[in-house]
């Protein structure tokens, strides 16, 4: 069991109703796909902010990664839609 | 001697012409200076305000890698990326890139990697306040950014 810190923007905060959380991750939860998965078991809320997860873009550590990416201890983790800046 | 990169991820505007000044401040090196600037843009008359939301720390690290990058693949003299955040009304400037060389094809390359980059890779998120009192429409990301984004491996 590790403690992360969950950071939101953008529609998938607004959807799950807030812009941060600390959360225990259960041990099977290894890759950001596993704590998308495990992030849509909380709710409607996040059931609706990861409706179409392979649309949604991770970083670990301000990193940008993929889904398959390994969590290891992270202490960071935020998740966002596509980017419109510029 | 490094190139210098500023990057900064602001609230208020910026002055185009004063962040050239400072870019070439006792510099007799640079031959070429090439400017982009992003601003707001209305359709029609039914757009309020855009209102941009980043992640604070990594929008300002992102930034300076692709700006570092493009220094070290165009090789640069120097560059400077302003990204503003919070509401901005259409005419207000967005973003400013800077990139400075000794000839201008690595200037304006580098201006555009730099561009082309940011829009897709650098976290912010526009989201619109519209005339008819609608908000939360958040702006969607377009297959044409990631095309640009995508012809520079193609070019390398």
């Amino acid at each position: 069991m590790s403690t992360v810190n969950l950071v939101y923007f953008s529609w998938v905060r607004e959807r799950i109703g807030k812009g941060e959380e600390t959360l225990e991750l259960p041990a099977d939860v290894l890759t950001v796909a596993d704590l998308i998965a495990h992030l849509k078991t909380r709710g409607e809320e996040y059931e609706a902010a990861f409706a179409h997860e392979n649309v949604i873009r991770a970083a670990i550590n301000q990193e940008h990664v993929d889904h398959g990416e390994p969590i290891g201890n992270a202490r960071e983790i935020a998740l966002f839609p596509p980017m419109t800046g510029g | 001697m490094t190139a210098p990169v500023t990057v900064r991820v602001q609230r208020e505007d910026f002055d185009m012409a004063a962040e050239v000044s400072a870019l070439c401040r006792d510099r007799t090196d640079i031959g070429a200076v090439v400017t982009f600037s992003g601003l707001c843009r209305d359709e029609a008359g039914s757009l309020v305000a855009l209102e941009l939301e980043h992640y604070p720390g990594m929008a300002e690290g992102e930034i300076e890698r692709i700006c570092h990058e493009a220094v070290k693949r165009f090789g640069l003299q120097a560059a400077t990326a302003i990204h503003r955040f919070g509401k901005i009304t259409p005419g207000e400037n967005i973003v400013l890139v800077i990139a400075a060389s000794s000839h201008r094809q690595a200037a304006f390359d580098g201006a555009n990697f730099i561009m082309d980059f940011l829009k897709t890779s650098a976290p912010f998120w526009k989201k619109e306040h519209r005339a008819d009192g609608r908000t939360g429409d958040w702006v969607s990301a377009k297959d044409a950014d990631d095309a640009a984004r995508e012809r520079w491996k193609r070019e390398t």
